[in-house]
């Protein structure tokens, strides 16, 4: 390869040029020409992830760092565009139709929620995490609660512990229906995406009624959950499960077996165990490629090891594996909801500690104690012990975890959420990689990254 | 626990941790040829990577021979095949922010030290793209520094409304 001596011989001007840092505000973020960009950089972005011969690898040396740019074309997908899922900026190179490098643009939606959990107590932390990944709110709150538990060194009630698993499991069920509604979209189906709303709103509704709230709930709190499931509850969920679990076949007949569908998913963004490792990718993705890897099973939380399920796990790492990965955990989590509804324990749904949980609304009218300790919460919170711990739950997109440090004040010193969107997101350039335009969609689509957990 | 990693581990100081057993502090020097030698030895994900800014809370607890500086990077490693996870923690001078980057040893950690780059200033030599991630392009100094000073700038949300 002549233009690779080149290369070797004299170094390359990789000076960016002043129109791409001061034009516009995230200028040097994006992709770039490959006269003006670091060989290490163009191999990142053609998605070249293993150093070593494992199975077929793109070998970052063998990429053509100097073709010319005047046979591809650099194009910018979103931050508005409709199916990218929210505002994730993808700017692609393409040859023709076919794409050769990309690079996602990120942070259109950070607020700077990490920051903000520092200003708030423990109290107030789960009503900031909830916001991050707006599809499972509960998850979030789990795992700020779990990490400040660990810190505390409490343990919550049985029957807390049950309710935090049924409304997650509930949670997952919603967040995959609305997976599968999105998909059916980006895809061509707009009957998916009515029938996946029109599942996923019964679970609203049941939300509603349980927390107050359909999004953003601030349910699950340190020390247990804010209230006792609601009168009629085991009716209500009943009604979900077997409503849910009936249509899930529905859309078997709808998609799983349509030539069109088929066509476009299968062999579509394939991803090798080794990459999906070496990439951080956790969650449906990493169980597509045939890593039976999840947390509820590997490592147990919750009440996750009394319960009977299968870890689904599939074999080419195809957008067809995730989708079919994502429509059978929908029917696991409904299994496990049967379990949950009829082995859940009676009694308290929450600590009765004074100094982490308010007092119940009763005892407020008749005890100046607890009156007080209701006063101590709700103003400057509870303290923590000092120290540092990490937790992890397995959320609908993979490995959710949060790393708190505390310096034995009310509010956390530092607080980080590892989100899954975010770290899934970085094998894009490799999915993406030697398809068509028209496969992107599909692509980023399957890897279901939740921007507000991306971005938090 | 394998006999592989407790050899690796063996004279980097380390403490007990809530949740998991091990917290390895190697020094800055040794810590990307530590967690090469960690992945060889069974951690096939790296789990998450972040940086804390201990500014005004110094005195925190270290095991022997680690001395406190102000910014540390925290590694969650995960082993599959044993189901276990470690942590590192590695310290970073104020003066000189810099830490190998392990984008050569798992790719994945590619924007989350962008990100702490980003967000505490401090810097991955080896990284392919050390820019901004969350960020606008144009920001200026590190928002999750404690010494940041966020609110120094008031901010109108809405126009004052003129005279009648």
């Amino acid at each position: 390869m002549s233009s690779m001596e080149n290369h070797e011989s004299e170094p390359r001007a990789i000076e960016r040029p002043a129109w791409s840092t001061r034009e516009t505000s995230e200028g040097a973020q994006g992709l770039f020409p490959r006269r003006i960009t670091e060989p290490g950089e163009i191999g990142r972005e053609s998605g070249a992830v293993l150093r070593l011969p494992e199975g077929p690898v793109l070998d970052p040396s063998q990429i053509d760092i100097d073709r010319p740019d005047d046979e591809t074309m650099i194009i910018n997908m979103g931050p508005q565009h409709p199916s990218t899922h929210g505002v994730l900026r993808l700017m692609l190179e393409l040859d023709g139709e076919v794409v050769l490098r990309t690079k996602s643009v990120i942070g259109y939606l950070h607020t700077g929620m990490e920051r903000t959990g520092e200003d708030l107590t423990y109290v107030q932390g789960a009503t900031n995490v909830t916001r991050m990944d707006y599809l499972s709110p509960l998850h979030n709150e789990l795992v700020f609660s779990m990490a400040t538990e660990a810190l505390l060194g409490i343990e919550v009630p049985p029957r807390a512990v049950w309710i935090r698993t049924l409304m997650c499991e509930l949670n997952r069920v919603g967040s995959h229906l609305m997976w599968m509604a999105t998909n059916g979209m980006d895809l061509g189906s707009t009957s998916m995406m009515i029938y996946g709303l029109r599942e996923r709103e019964m679970i609203m509704t049941f939300f509603e009624k349980t927390t107050g709230l359909r999004f953003n709930t601030n349910y699950i709190r340190p020390g247990g959950v804010a209230a006792d499931l609601p009168d009629g509850w085991l009716d209500d969920i009943e009604v979900i499960c077997d409503t849910v679990e009936a249509r899930s076949f529905e859309y078997d007949d709808l998609l799983t077996g349509q030539p069109i569908f088929r066509e476009r998913t299968e062999g579509v963004g394939s991803l090798t165990a080794e990459e999906a490792l070496a990439l951080g990718v956790t969650g449906p993705l990493l169980r597509s490629t045939g890593v039976p890897w999840d947390l509820r099973r590997t490592m147990p939380y919750m009440a996750y090891g009394e319960l009977d399920f299968d870890v689904i796990v599939g074999t080419y790492g195809d957008n067809f594996d995730r989708y079919a990965i994502r429509l059978a955990e929908i029917r696991e989590s409904i299994k496990m909801i049967r379990q949950l509804i009829e082995k859940m324990p009676s009694g308290d749904y929450r600590l009765q500690d004074p100094k982490v949980t308010p007092p119940p609304r009763g005892r407020i009218d008749t005890s100046m104690e607890a009156l007080i300790h209701h006063f101590k919460i709700f103003t400057e919170g509870f303290k923590v012990p000092e120290g540092e711990v990490y937790t992890a739950i397995e959320s609908p997109r993979g490995e959710l975890g949060c790393y708190i440090v505390s310096d034995g004040s009310s509010k956390p010193y530092r607080m980080h959420i590892r989100g899954p969107s975010f770290v899934n997101l970085q094998c894009l350039p490799l999915l993406l990689r030697g398809g068509l335009l028209s496969d992107a969609v599909a692509v980023i689509s399957s890897v279901d990254p939740v921007m507000g957990e991306v971005d938090r | 626990m394998s006999d592989a990693s407790i050899g690796i581990l063996s004279g980097v100081p380390q403490q007990a941790g809530i949740g998991v057993d091990q917290i390895a502090f190697p020094s800055r020097d040794g810590y990307q040829g530590l967690v090469s030698s960690l992945r060889d030895s069974g951690f096939e994900l790296c789990a998450d990577l972040c940086a804390v800014d201990y500014l005004t809370h110094p005195g925190r607890r270290l095991p022997d021979g680690i001395g406190p500086e102000r910014f540390e990077i925290v590694v969650n490693l995960l082993s599959l095949s044993q189901k276990r996870r470690l942590r590192i923690r590695v310290q970073v001078p104020e003066a000189e922010p810099v830490v190998d980057s392990l984008f050569d040893v798992y790719p994945g950690t590619e924007a989350m030290e962008r990100e702490a780059f980003d967000l505490f200033g401090i810097r991955f030599a080896g990284h392919p793209d050390l820019t901004r991630i969350l960020m606008p392009e144009d920001w200026e100094g590190h928002p999750l520094r404690k010494d940041f000073g966020d609110g120094r700038v008031p901010v109108q949300f809405k126009e004052i409304p003129g005279p009648r």
